[in-house]
Formats: structure tokens, C-alpha cells, sequence
């Protein structure tokens, strides 16, 4: 757990070092595949942005390594959509932290991308197939 | 609700609260991530390295987040902002009312902002103002408070002062006699209005000359050649700015004198407009406590320390002047310092303030009518609001867009509102009260314009704010079912309206009442005799002798007298007179006055208004006399030591007033007997008490013959044509002599109520517009709860409802939102009245007669207001509402 299982993929979903070029050089497809995740990571129950981490390592089986300088913004700006609320709460080793929480607008979302994911895999599954 | 004006109140506060609470969340997970690590067997400072590195640096992260916050703000704002603009066009007829609404809120508070900033709130336009000071004396002894100096007292703080670090004299006349200078040689003889000031006066105010120099302690001695300063409008007008005129001569009251320098464009003496010319004070000619000061107090000096040093300094002065001791000590003269900002503003501060604080509840009264507009607005878009909800827009995001639109709506009603502000200044500053200083200080500046920012934002909020709360109403779904009737949500809207409409009717009461207690105030004023009758037709002016001509005081009269000839024979006068003063016009002294009979041994009688007076001067005023005879020219012209006193000094001394005649007033050494007892007169204004008077013969007093105040009586006077006459029969006299100060008595009696009557008016203005928007307030809810309730009439009048009955339900609803914002006004205005107690007269601020007539007053307007849409739910045909759907 503690080393990348993979370089491209750690590539994939890291954070930019430059901010002017952040967000125009990622499709939507990958942001997506970001804000999937940690809507699914999200959906068992209320984390921490380290526990949001840590979850979508698990769910993926250590495939993705979400970097931090890329989740923070992510969590912050579904914040600012509706779609998590966030509260501070005691952690679980007693310290103070900030919570996400999925609102109904973020499962409705949750339940949208889900689907959108789906169809994605299934059309560029027949693409791939089909070649 | 919180969480929905919350966002859009997080994102406008949203800088500190974000970084704080990111810099908590990020610490908290490198404490978590520490922890993970340590658990793995690392040492405490290494695993904390390792979190530090596995978070890719604090700062980096804290960027990206605040990037994604501010776009998102800045995107949904652009959003917003284009969305409420093209809603506020889709509805013309509401975003001109609303929009009309405010500006007139926005603007009457921005004029009156700019007049108070202007007057109270703006430094006086000299370095470093805050240590310039007044210095004055009370006199407590004899009753007397903020006497100016006497050349003595500025001799001793001259020299002795530790606090001061410098200090001036400076003369400029009394009440509506300013200080002028006749000027011979450049054309037309002329009437130049002048300052005498010692050589400290100018350096004092860190003026320096535009050219030539200043003056400098030669040219305050007596016997060094003349000198004058002129003032840049001066040397432009006369001397058509031309730079040769250092050195040059001319002849000022007679003499000629060299002009040594022109003052910069800039500088402006106090509130002195079109002063011409200053010129050496000369202290050591000087008598009486007649000259005002200006100090500059030493850095880090505070008032009471400059006040305690003067308190000092005044035994020092008795030794200077030992003759005085006994005055000193009875009068117990002390300091009066005031800051130099203070002393030229006064009290009027109180008023504006006042007239602030109605204006501004006008616009609170407005903002509540436009949020009351968007209320009934807002339900007709519920269907629309829904839609957005449901397609996924959170209810943060609605109502920031709601409190967007307001903000919009805001705004162009502040613009319009400056506009209007700009145009009404002028009818402001005409309307305000004569006695207003620093007019010219008065206009739009940075400080108005900001205050015009902060208000139409402030009211955007206000009433924008109100609208989330409204909109709770609308849950995700439900909105869309119900078909715009629903009734849980106009319940709650009618609720906002309500209360809306009770903050109206509350603060119209509150303005109202106010108002009409100024009214009661004027009409009390009104009812007081001044003492004097028919004031309308006593035409006054002064004349100004050169100043050396009072060496020969026999010729003055001759002249005084000639001039009183020459306008007796103008047709239509029908007596006329001069004195050292005209009542009212804040000219008259204040001198002790001892009476023979009722001497106390080593202690000073109480200071009298004194004026010194030619014969005819009552008859022409219309002041009766009550006992005792008037002043003759025998008694004028051969000094008889005689004297007349007013009504309330004979009751005071003697109880009748016949017996105060043939008694000795005045001097030990020279007694004069009383000949005659005339009315009293409200020299100070009709509000306070008269005051009680001794007139002298006027030739007791040379100086007043060298400045007489004349006096006519004549159905004409005001008239230009009389006027013109007026000056003819003056210059036939001496035509060198100019008329200054020329008004009726009456207007100086109008003057005396002038801060009286400008608060009526720009109440009175606060209050009719109060009322207005009050009415229209309550017409709008209760036509727009007809209009929703047309189905439940119908109802009502199918199952065998009578007309009367629907009209009372109607009138009953509104009459109960009047009434419970008749009792929150009345509550609101015995709080706030108080404000006025300074200002009334002859009635309280809690006055019974004025609350229930007002109270009554605005029961009445409210019920109109819903009779006409009463009137209509009356008409409401069942069948038509109930097929009406």
C-alpha cells in the first residue's frame, strides 16, 4: 500500500504543479473518472479526505493512488456544487477533522455517472471488439 | 434557510473563513497521515516528513483548492449576474418601480450624507487640523459663556503659553455687522469685506502667500506704515491678476496702503466667502473682549492640557492688568477651548443628524416596499424556481441568484439614486438652515461616494435576503406539482408581506409623528410675539464710517442724523432710527449692568443685552412702550444720562414697571436714570426666553455711531424700488458710503426659526414620502391577497357570504397589520423622539395629541389603501371565480 503500484496510472490522476494549465489539459473523461470515485468512496459512508484516499486505493485494490494536490480541489469544488456537505468531526484515533458527506443532489450525481460510466464502457467496449 | 443565504454570504465573505478552515482540513490530515505512518514503525519527525511529501505540499494544494473556489464564484456570479438581467428586462413595469423606489431612497440618503460629511465630517481644509483650536473665556460669575479675548489675554498667552505653539488674534465683525474696508482710488469707492489679523494667523493655518510675503510683527505695531494682504479673487477682480501689484498703493478707510502680498486661490478664512483683504489686527490699539483666536497647540498636546495651561495663565494676566483683579475674580473667568472644527460647525450637527436619521428610515421603508414588490414577484416564478431545482441547481444556488437579481436591482437604483442626489443637493443646501456652515465643503465626494456603495449594497442584501426566506417555501418536487397556488407557501409569503408591511406602517408613524411635532414646534414659535410687530416692513442696513472718522463722534451724528433725514422725506416712511444693533440679528452685546438700588457688595450683576439706540428706535421696530417715555434728541444729542430698560429687567428689580423709572443703572460713576420701560423683545429668538435689555442713548457708545444699523419703517420696505431710493437718500449724504447687510426684520426673524422650520420641512418631506410608500405598501398586499383569495370569495359568496361580509374580512385583514404597525411605531417613536427633545418647543416628544392624531391619521390612509382592492373582491362574481382556473 505504501509504494504506486504503477507509474502511468499514479500519472493519470495526479495532481498538475502548474495551475494555469489545470483542468484544460484533463479531458472530462478523467475528471469524471475522479469525481466517480470519490463519489462511490463516499457512498458507504461520511470520510475525511485522507480516508477518501485511502477508500478509493481499496475499492480500485490499489490500482489508483489518488494524489492529495487533486483530491482537495475535487472535494471542494463538489462542495461548492451541492453535491458533498462537509462537517468536522473526531476521528477515529480523537482527532479533529473535516467529514464529507454525500447530500441527495451528490447521490442523485453519484447515480448519474454511475450510469454514464456503464454506457462508456459498454460503447468503447463494442468499439474496442469490434476492431 | 442558514445554509442557503449562507453560500452566497460565505462566498462574499468568503476569503478568511475558506483559508482558515483549508488550513485546519490540511493540518488535520497531515496529523492523520503522521499517525498512519507512525503506526508503520516510523520515528514521529520521519513519518511526518513522509505526510508532508505524500500531501505534495501544503501551499501547492491550498492553491489548486482556492483556484477551484474562486472559479467556481466568479462562474456562478457571471452567470447570475446575466441571468438577473435579463429577468430584470423581461419586467419592465416592476424593475421601473422598484428601481424608482430605491433611487429616490438611495438619493434623498446620499444628499443628506454629502451635506453631513460636508459639514461635520470632512477636516477643515488646513495641515494638520485636529490641533487648531478656539480659544475663549467663560465667565461664569456673571453668566456669561465663550466670550471671545481681549488684546490682554493674547498679550499673556502669547507669551507664557507652554501648550501653545502659537496663537492669533483675528477680527471680523458681530452678527450680520462684518468687519469691511472702504477702499477709495481703484474706480467706484467700495465696501471690501476684510479680516484684521495678528502676523500669527496665517502661519497658524499654514498659509503661505501666493506672492509677496505675510505679515510680520512690525506691521501689527502702531505707527509702522499701512499694509494689506489681498485674496486672489480680489487682486484677479481689481488688479486682473496682475503680478506688479506687490508694493503698490492704495487707500484703504482713507489711508494709503501698501499691498504686500496676494493669498494663494486655495485658502479661505473659516467660512468667510468673498473676503477681500486682510489687514494688521494691531493689539496694541485694541479694547474689550472682542477679538477671536485661533491657537495651534504644540504636538501631542490634548485640550484639557491646553485648557489647564490657560487656567494657568490667567492669574499671570491679572498681574499684567491689575485694575481687572476684581473683575477676574468675580466673573471667575476660566477657559473655553474648543477644537477650531467645533467651534465653526456649533450645534447645527445636531439637526443634520436628525434629518439623517429621518431620511435614512425612508430608505428602510423603501428597501421594505421593493422586497415586498419581489415577493409577490417571486411567487409567480415558483414554477419556474422549481424547475431549476429540479434539474439540479442547489437551493444555495437559487437564492445566491435570487440575492444577485437584488443586488442588481440595487445597484441601477443607486446610480439613478447619485444622480438624484447630485440634482437635489443644490435644493438642499438652499432649503438648509442660514446659519450652515462650511457650504462650500458641501458636495459628492470620495467619502459620499463610498457611503452611496456601502448603502445600495447594504439595502441590496436587505431586501435581498429576504427572498431565500420566501423561497424555503419551494422543496425539490413540490413546486412543480402544486399549480402555483399553493397554499403552505402563500401562507408563508403572506406572512413576509405582513411583516413587511407592519415595518412600514411602524417607521411611517414614526417619521410622522416626528414631523408633527416640528409642525407643533413651528406653530408654538409662531404664537410667540418677537417683541416686535409687523416685521415685514422694517427695512435695516448698515453703514461703515471710515474707522478714524469715530475720533470725531460730534460729526458721525451729524451725518447718522442727515442720513435719518434724507429717508424720512421718502414717500411711504413712517419712522426710521439707528443702533448699534437690529433685534435678532446676533449683533447686540452683552455687557453687566449695575442697578443703584440693588447693589451687592463684591459681587458683578449678571450681564444685560445692552443695545444703544437713537430715539424712534421702538416706535420703528414696534416694540410698546409700557411706562415712561422713549429717547429724545435732546437726550441724544446733549448726552443726558438716561437709559431705557425692558419690561422683564423693571419686573425683576422693582416688580412694577412704573416704579423702575427715575432709578440708576449703569456705572458708580456716571449713574443713568431710567426714563422709560418698554416690551421685551426675543432678541435670541422666539424658542428661548427674551432676554432682559437696556437700551442706551447711542451716543453713549462712539463706535456704534461709526457702524450704525438703520431702520425703517415703510409698507415698502423689501422692495427694490425702495431700496433704491433708500441708497440715493444715503449717498446725497456721503457718497462714499455703501449699504451692507440689507434686509427686512423679518428676515431675521424667519432666520430664528430657520433650523426649526428646515427640519419641518425635510421631515415633513420624510414623512409624506413615509406615508406614501407606506400606503402603497399595503395597497400591494392586501390587492395581491384579493387576487389569490378570489376563489376562497367566490366560495364564500356562493354558500350565502354577503358583500359586507368579504369586505370586512378584507378591511378587517388589513386594518390588523395597520394597527400592529401603528403599536411598533408608537413604541419605536417614544424611543427615538427624544432625538428631537432639543429642537421641539412647546410640546413634548411624547406628546398624546400627536401620536393618536397620527396614529388616527394613518388607521384612516391604511383603510383606504385597502378599500380600493376591497372594493374589488366585493364585485368578485361567484361563478366567474370559480370557473376561474
Amino acid at each position: 500500500m505504501s509504494k504506486p503500484t504503477g507509474m502511468a496510472r499514479d500519472v493519470l490522476i495526479s495532481h498538475s504543479d502548474k495551475r494555469g494549465q489545470m483542468g484544460k489539459e484533463r479531458t472530462d473523461l478523467l475528471r469524471g473518472t475522479l469525481d466517480l470515485l470519490i463519489l462511490k468512496a463516499l457512498g458507504l459512508e461520511p470520510l475525511h479526505g485522507v480516508g477518501v484516499s485511502r477508500r478509493i486505493t481499496q475499492i480500485t485494490a490499489g490500482a489508483f493512488r489518488v494524489s492529495f494536490g487533486s483530491l482537495f480541489p475535487a472535494l471542494h469544488r463538489m462542495e461548492e456544487k451541492g453535491w458533498v456537505q462537509a462537517e468536522w468531526r473526531a476521528s477515529e484515533n480523537n482527532r479533529r477533522a473535516k467529514y464529507y458527506r454525500l447530500t441527495s443532489s451528490g447521490r442523485a450525481q453519484l447515480r448519474a455517472e454511475e450510469q454514464d460510466w456503464s454506457q462508456v464502457v459498454k460503447i468503447m467496449t463494442a468499439a474496442v471488439e469490434s476492431a | 434557510m442558514p445554509g442557503r443565504i449562507g453560500s452566497f454570504f460565505r462566498n462574499l465573505l468568503r476569503k478568511r473563513a475558506i483559508e482558515q478552515a483549508l488550513n485546519d482540513e490540511l493540518r488535520s490530515a497531515v496529523e492523520l497521515l503522521t499517525q498512519e505512518k507512525m503506526k508503520e514503525g516510523l520515528s514521529q519527525p520521519e513519518a511526518r516528513r513522509q505526510a508532508l511529501i505524500e500531501l505534495g505540499g501544503v501551499e501547492q494544494v491550498k492553491e489548486e483548492v482556492r483556484a477551484i473556489r474562486s472559479g467556481i464564484f466568479l462562474e456562478t456570479f457571471a452567470q447570475d449576474l446575466r441571468y438577473a438581467l435579463r429577468i430584470l428586462r423581461k419586467s419592465p413595469g416592476f424593475t421601473t418601480v422598484a428601481v424608482l423606489t430605491l433611487a429616490l431612497g438611495i438619493g434623498a440618503t446620499t444628499a443628506m450624507f454629502s451635506v453631513v460629511n460636508g459639514v461635520s465630517l470632512k477636516p477643515l481644509p488646513y495641515p494638520q487640523p485636529e490641533s487648531l483650536v478656539e480659544v475663549g473665556l467663560d465667565l461664569p460669575g456673571i453668566n456669561q459663556f465663550n466670550w471671545p479675548l481681549c488684546p490682554e489675554d493674547y498679550f499673556t498667552f502669547r507669551e507664557q503659553s507652554r501648550t501653545f505653539q502659537d496663537i492669533g488674534l483675528y477680527y471680523m465683525g458681530f452678527g450680520a455687522s462684518l468687519y469691511s474696508a472702504n477702499v477709495t482710488g481703484l474706480g467706484r469707492p467700495e465696501h471690501v469685506p476684510a479680516l484684521g489679523v495678528t502676523d500669527e494667523v496665517l502661519p497658524i493655518l499654514g498659509v503661505t502667500p501666493l506672492l509677496g510675503r505675510s505679515f510680520t510683527r512690525t506691521d501689527d505695531e502702531p505707527g509702522s506704515s499701512d499694509t494689506v494682504m489681498i485674496t486672489y479673487g480680489y487682486w484677479r477682480s481689481k488688479f486682473g491678476g496682475d503680478r506688479s501689484v506687490i508694493g503698490k498703493a492704495i487707500d484703504v478707510d482713507g489711508k494709503p496702503t501698501t499691498i504686500i502680498g496676494v493669498l494663494p486661490q486655495r485658502f479661505r478664512f473659516l467660512d468667510m466667502t468673498n473676503l477681500g483683504m486682510l489687514l494688521p489686527l494691531r493689539p496694541r490699539l485694541l479694547r474689550g473682549y472682542n477679538y477671536f483666536s485661533v491657537a495651534r497647540l504644540k504636538p501631542g498636546v490634548t485640550l484639557a492640557e491646553a485648557s489647564a495651561d490657560v487656567t494657568r495663565m490667567i492669574p499671570i494676566e491679572v498681574e499684567r492688568v491689575p485694575e481687572r483683579a476684581n473683575f477676574f475674580k468675580d466673573t471667575r473667568i476660566g477657559p473655553n477651548l474648543q477644537l477650531l472644527k467645533d467651534y465653526m460647525i456649533g450645534d447645527v450637527v445636531k439637526v443634520l443628524w436628525v434629518v439623517m436619521g429621518g431620511v435614512g428610515l425612508v430608505l428602510v421603508i423603501a428597501c421594505a416596499n421593493v422586497a415586498n414588490l419581489l415577493l409577490v414577484k417571486i411567487q409567480g416564478r415558483q414554477q419556474e424556481l422549481a424547475i431549476r431545482a429540479a434539474l439540479g441547481a442547489s437551493p444555495g444556488r437559487i437564492g445566491g441568484g435570487l440575492v444577485v437579481e437584488s443586488l442588481v436591482l440595487a445597484v441601477i437604483g443607486g446610480a439613478l439614486g447619485l444622480l438624484f442626489a447630485y440634482g437635489g443637493l443644490q435644493a438642499l443646501i438652499a432649503l438648509a438652515p442660514s446659519d450652515l456652515p462650511r457650504l462650500n465643503d458641501i458636495g459628492i465626494d470620495r467619502l459620499v461616494l463610498l457611503f452611496t456603495l456601502g448603502v445600495t449594497m447594504v439595502a441590496g442584501l436587505l431586501f435581498g435576503s429576504m427572498l431565500p426566506l420566501r423561497y424555503a417555501g419551494v422543496r425539490e418536487g413540490t413546486g412543480l406539482r402544486e399549480t402555483g397556488r399553493s397554499v403552505s407557501a402563500s401562507r408563508e409569503r403572506h406572512r413576509a408581506s405582513n411583516a413587511l408591511v407592519v415595518i412600514q406602517v411602524g417607521l411611517a408613524l414614526v417619521l410622522l409623528v416626528s414631523s408633527a411635532l416640528m409642525i407643533r414646534t413651528f406653530q408654538a414659535l409662531i404664537h410667540v410675539q418677537p417683541g416686535f410687530t409687523a416685521p415685514a416692513e422694517v427695512e435695516t442696513f448698515h453703514v461703515h464710517f471710515p474707522p478714524e472718522m469715530i475720533k470725531a463722534p460730534e460729526r458721525l451724528v451729524r451725518m447718522d442724523q442727515a442720513i435719518l433725514d434724507h429717508i424720512e422725506a421718502i414717500p411711504g416712511v413712517s419712522s426710521t432710527d439707528f443702533s448699534s444693533a437690529v433685534p435678532m440679528d446676533a449683533g447686540a452685546e452683552s455687557d453687566p449692568v449695575l442697578v443703584k438700588d440693588h447693589m451687592l457688595q463684591g459681587q458683578l450683576p449678571p450681564a444685560r443685552r445692552c443695545f444703544w439706540v437713537s430715539p424712534s428706535f421702538f416706535r420703528t421696530m414696534g416694540i410698546p412702550t409700557v411706562a415712561g417715555r422713549d429717547l429724545t434728541w435732546d437726550d441724544i444729542l446733549n448726552k443726558r444720562p438716561v437709559a431705557i430698560v425692558s419690561e422683564n429687567l423693571a419686573r425683576e428689580y422693582w416688580d412694577n414697571p412704573s416704579d423702575a423709572l427715575g432709578k440708576q443703572i449703569g456705572n458708580p460713576k456716571a449713574w443713568q436714570q431710567i426714563v422709560g420701560v418698554v416690551g421685551n423683545v426675543y432678541d435670541d429668538g422666539t424658542s428661548r426666553e427674551a432676554p432682559a435689555t437696556v437700551y442706551w442713548p447711542i451716543t453713549d457708545a462712539d463706535v456704534f455711531l461709526g457702524q450704525p444699523a438703520f431702520a425703517i419703517r415703510s409698507a415698502r420696505a423689501g422692495s427694490q424700488s425702495f431700496m433704491n431710493e433708500v441708497q440715493q437718500a444715503v449717498w446725497s449724504v456721503d457718497p462714499d458710503l455703501p449699504l451692507s447687510a440689507v434686509h427686512t426684520l423679518d428676515y431675521y426673524y424667519r432666520n430664528s426659526m430657520a433650523r426649526v422650520s428646515f427640519t419641518l420641512v425635510m421631515l415633513s418631506l420624510a414623512g409624506g414620502m413615509a406615508l406614501l410608500l407606506g400606503a402603497i405598501g399595503l395597497y400591494g398586499v392586501i390587492a395581491y391577497s384579493v387576487s389569490q383569495r378570489t376563489r376562497e370569495i367566490g366560495i364564500r359568496m356562493t354558500l350565502g357570504g354577503q358583500r359586507d361580509d368579504v369586505l370586512r374580512l378584507i378591511l378587517g385583514h388589513g386594518t390588523k397589520v395597520a394597527l400592529i404597525g401603528v403599536a411598533i411605531g408608537i413604541a419605536a417613536a417614544l424611543g427615538l423622539s427624544r432625538f428631537l427633545s432639543g429642537l421641539l418647543y412647546g410640546v413634548k416628544p411624547t406628546d398624546p395629541l400627536t401620536f393618536l392624531v397620527v396614529s388616527v391619521v394613518l388607521v384612516l390612509v391604511s383603510l383606504l389603501a385597502c378599500y380600493i382592492p376591497a372594493r374589488r373582491a366585493m364585485r368578485v362574481d361567484p361563478m366567474v371565480a370559480l370557473k376561474y382556473e
